[in-house]
């Protein structure tokens, strides 16, 4: 039966010709390849995402006045809709943090050499998408917590010297956050981020099969000794049955913290009430929002907040440019981008940690 | 040495100011200084005068009980209407030579006598046309309230210790009620009061008691007003008149708690203890709920356990006393099933189950208790029990809500328990057959 | 590559083994799509229930109310109330007393509203006309579509 549809699809669009790229693509085998799924898995909750996004769109509604009505009528009235809620707040950050995670493993890896670099700068601009998606998304319920994390994220924003002020009245829709905001946001996160992120995720995905799945300089040491032989599985189908393995345990995952752990309603956002103790922001921005905390007002004579947001716009910049730094061979180059990526990782998690622990 | 009346104007001004500092006057430096300083605010406020008032030149100056600041007569109402020192005192304001000033052909009266003062004030006061000018909705009988006070009545017994206007309203600094600074704005009056009746030296010789202060201080009224800041609040001058302050008697204690207390007072009126209170000559409100220490009521206070009110006259096994018993065993019980339903709706809550149209429908059971505590004052357990059982009622539906609630979480748990086990077996699936597929094909 | 493709037998493999794997993978595989997509299509079925805008609401249908009654409907999380006057007029207002916080309700024999918990009094525009409550009720509009009472919040400042 199958046969027959195959040859259905050949007769018209050279099916085999198209896919046997695909079935020649091989993944290598070595003790660092369980590192090579979160790639997958993040866009495994990424589809959950549009999924379960598409779903809330049928009942959700973008107006100040309802838009938390709505969210609450989701997780009361629509049945599963608890389930298709909570699933889209989880998967949300879980998405995220595989994605910092595949970033780590990829720079740790060393799979951003060349020839690889345009495809370490196109996973970095769908990292960014990412924190965009979840900070547009955040403000949507439009309960307390979000309403005002939203508005100091978005004062952060206007520290940036020369378009700060225009930046923030561009992402508030005005000078304060209104509804005039929770609709530009969600006109982002529905439209405008899911547009550029096809284009951007296609482009990864393409560059990725282009290039092959990468190895890390030391595995490919080994295998150049003799009697280190490389092995590899083929990805279609050893390796894409494996990642179906891991995406049934994302879902597992996904299940048990939208039963058992779901996701809050809050109260509802009252723009006049004064800001509650403990704002903060959902927990992938705490480490840059504890860094401003506590850096001090004035460093010299410059702004201490100005000074920590260009540091972070500076540290950024570079992170995107690192595998231009790293022309294979030169060891001093690899040495310090690990070292940056330690310095990084340590410095992302412990901030985020004391975020939490200090009240 | 020279006589008074041989010194230069400033030069008896500064007489007069050391002679009540209790020295003789002798020139010199002081003079010097203090002469200094009044040219000085002669030089500043020159351009100010418009009319001469040179009363305050000197008294501006002077110590105690004859200073007056002229920033603080600035604030005072009867100054911004345009009297002056003239016009309660007499005398000649454009003058400065004291002795014409303050003279007896001037029609100066030096300081008004402390019992003269209520009749000095009311010869404004009491006049309705020449009120109107200022403010046409002052009320005018206010000295026809004071002469039915206690206080008045005293004072025309020649009692020169009880208040009289200037007591409260200050004198110099007079500002209308109104004004948040006024000593008689109301949040400012018990203060006002406690300064003679919160003395017990002061109030030595009288027999009334001197802790109503502290009572009040303590009182969910005193509360509501100063702490909440609802100005609707009784104080002091509430329940005993300002001007014809007087305690309310036995017989009107009643009227006076009902101006806002309307319903307990209609309650009571149809209850049994109405007609036992006046026999017996006990005051209506204030026989359970004390006249000035009036505290939060508990349903403790209803009922035969040792804190009630009600032992104080009932005893074991007669019918107020089994009556008692019953409306405090329905005030519990309604609270009690309103705890029960919040600790079902906390736990679904809690759970992340959405309870909020159960927690409106709770705020009408509490509606109905807070009913009940009111109705408590007909005294009559079947009026009680209904307001009780509408209460009873909402909070069994809100209890089932909770139960539902917490129904549909354990269903959403063993739904996810499905689910888990059928990617149990997918994953037990994938593997096996993964192993299959890379056993016959040896993997490179 | 010659190597045997998922639906290739290898020769040497038991059948009752295959079959038995096949089974539990196809079935797994089946089962937890169900699990997925039982939720999937009840979600996209609308529920019966009403909207719960907090803007605009349907606090009724005609002929419901009697003429000189009220009742109470839910306005977001709070209660409003309904009144069908004796002149045949509907007023919609807040039924939370500004006074501390009962819920009201409309008093034919008065024509007013009334809270009972301190005889509170409002008239029929929700001003406070008696009692301890220390502001108005607020008023909302009220339209009739087909046969439904609809009730919004008044656009204020």
């Amino acid at each position: 039966m199958l046969a027959r549809v195959r040859d259905w699809l050949d007769q018209r669009f050279g099916w085999a010709e198209l896919i046997a790229p695909l079935k020649k693509k091989t993944v290598p085998v070595h003790r660092f390849s369980y590192w090579y799924f979160l790639g997958g898995i993040t866009l495994f909750l990424f589809f959950i995402q549009v999924g379960t996004g598409i779903l809330l769109l049928l009942y959700y509604r973008a107006s100040a006045n309802e838009a938390f009505e709505s969210v609450q009528y989701i997780m009361t009235q629509v049945q599963f809709g608890w389930l298709v809620r909570s699933i889209h707040s989880w998967a949300a950050n879980l998405m995220i943090l595989s994605a910092f995670l595949h970033m780590f493993s990829v720079l740790f890896l060393r799979a951003y050499r060349k020839p690889r670099e345009l495809t370490w700068v196109s996973g970095m601009v769908l990292l960014a998408l990412a924190l965009g998606f979840g900070f547009s998304g955040y403000l949507l319920p439009w309960n307390t917590l979000a309403f005002f994390a939203t508005k100091v994220g978005t004062e952060v924003a206007g520290q940036i010297p020369l378009v700060g002020r225009w930046l923030v009245i561009f992402l508030r829709g005005g000078e304060e956050v209104t509804g005039a905001t929770l609709t530009r946001f969600f006109g982002f996160h529905v439209a405008l981020l899911p547009g550029i992120t096809t284009i951007f995720l296609a482009l990864h995905l393409l560059l990725v099969q282009r290039f092959g799945i990468s190895v890390p300089p030391s595995i490919e040491k080994e295998w150049q000794t003799p009697g280190g032989g490389a092995r590899e599985i083929r990805f279609f189908p050893n390796f894409l049955l494996r990642e179906l393995m891991a995406w049934y345990v994302a879902l597992g995952v996904l299940g048990v913290l939208a039963a058992l752990l779901p996701w809050e309603l809050g109260t509802k956002a009252d723009p006049f009430a004064p800001a509650p103790a403990g704002i903060k922001p959902e927990w992938y921005f705490m480490f840059m929002f504890q860094t401003l905390k506590i850096i001090p007002a004035k460093i010299g004579f410059l702004d201490g907040e100005l000074l920590g947001v260009l540091f972070f716009a500076a540290a950024g910049l570079l992170w995107v440019l690192l595998p231009f730094f790293d022309s294979e061979g030169r060891g001093r180059a690899q040495r310090w981008i690990l070292g940056a990526g330690i310095f990084a990782l340590t410095y992302i998690a412990g901030m985020t940690a004391y975020a939490y622990l200090v009240k | 040495m020279r006589q008074f009346d041989e010194l230069g104007a400033r030069e008896r001004c500064t007489a007069v100011s050391l002679i009540t500092k209790g020295r003789r006057p002798t020139f010199g430096r002081e003079i010097f200084f203090s002469c200094l300083a009044v040219l000085a605010f002669l030089l500043v406020s020159g351009a100010r005068a418009q009319t001469k008032n040179t009363c305050l030149d000197c008294h501006s100056v002077l110590d105690p009980p004859l200073g007056v600041k002229a920033e603080q007569f600035a604030q005072d109402i009867h100054a911004q209407k345009g009297l002056t020192c003239v016009s309660c005192h007499g005398g000649d304001p454009a003058t400065e030579d004291p002795v014409q000033a303050m003279s007896r052909s001037a029609g100066f009266r030096g300081k008004i006598n402390r019992s003269q003062i209520p009749g000095f004030c009311s010869r404004c006061h009491s006049d309705g046309s020449y009120m109107r000018q200022f403010n046409p909705s002052l009320r005018t009988d206010q000295y026809a309230q004071y002469l039915t006070s206690v206080h008045g009545k005293r004072l025309a017994r020649g009692d020169t210790k009880v208040a009289v206007c200037t007591d409260c309203h200050g004198v110099h600094d007079l500002r209308p009620a109104r004004d948040a600074r006024s000593r008689v704005h109301a949040l400012n009056i018990a203060e006002t009061c406690s300064r003679c009746h919160a003395s017990a030296e002061y109030m030595k010789g009288y027999s009334i008691p001197t802790d109503q202060f502290a009572s009040y201080s303590a009182s969910v009224h005193h509360d509501a007003l100063v702490v909440r800041g609802d100005l609707s609040a009784p104080t002091c001058t509430t329940c005993h008149g300002n001007h014809g302050a007087a305690p309310p008697g036995v017989a009107s204690v009643e009227f006076v708690c009902s101006r806002c207390h309307v319903f307990q007072a209609q309650l009571f009126d149809q209850s049994p203890h109405k007609a036992v209170f006046a026999a017996m000559g006990l005051p209506a409100c204030v026989t359970c709920h004390s006249n000035h220490r009036i505290l939060r009521p508990t349903d403790a206070m209803i009922g035969t356990a040792k804190e009630s009110v009600c032992l104080n006259c009932h005893s074991t096994g007669d019918p107020g006393f089994v009556a008692a018993e019953e409306i405090h065993r329905q005030l519990i019980s309604l609270e009690e099933a309103l705890v029960r339903a919040d600790q079902v709706l906390n736990r679904a809550e809690s759970s992340g189950m959405e309870v909020s149209q159960a927690r409106l429908d709770q705020g009408q059971a509490r509606d109905a208790l807070t009913k009940a505590r009111v109705t408590i004052h007909a005294f009559q357990v079947p009026r009680v029990a209904e307001d009780i059982s509408a209460g009873l009622k909402v909070a069994e539906q809100t209890h089932q809500a909770g139960v539902k609630a917490l129904a549909e979480r354990d269903y959403r748990r063993r739904g996810l328990a499905v689910s888990l086990i059928t990617i149990l077996v997918v994953l037990i699936g994938l593997r096996l057959y993964i192993r299959r597929l890379e056993a016959s094909k040896p993997t490179p | 590559m010659n190597s045997p493709g998922p639906l290739e037998i290898p020769a040497a493999s038991a059948a009752p083994r295959r079959r038995f794997v096949e089974l539990l993978l196809g079935g797994g595989l089946l089962a937890s799509v169900v699990s997925f997509f039982y939720p999937l299509v009840r979600y996209l079925i609308p529920p019966p229930a009403v909207d719960l805008g907090s803007d605009t609401v349907v606090a009724g249908r005609v002929g419901e109310l009697k003429r000189n009654t009220g009742k109470i409907f839910r306005f977001g999380s709070r209660p409003g109330l309904l009144i069908l006057t004796a002149e045949g007029n509907y007023r919609a207002l807040s039924g939370t007393c500004t006074h501390l916080d009962c819920t009201v309700q409309y008093r034919g024999d008065l024509h007013e509203i009334w809270c009972a918990c301190h005889n509170g009094l409002y008239d029929l525009n929700g001003r406070n006309i008696s009692g301890p409550p220390p502001r108005p009720l607020e008023a909302y509009d009220v339209h009739i579509r087909g046969d439904e009472i609809v009730v919004n919040r008044r656009r204020g400042a």
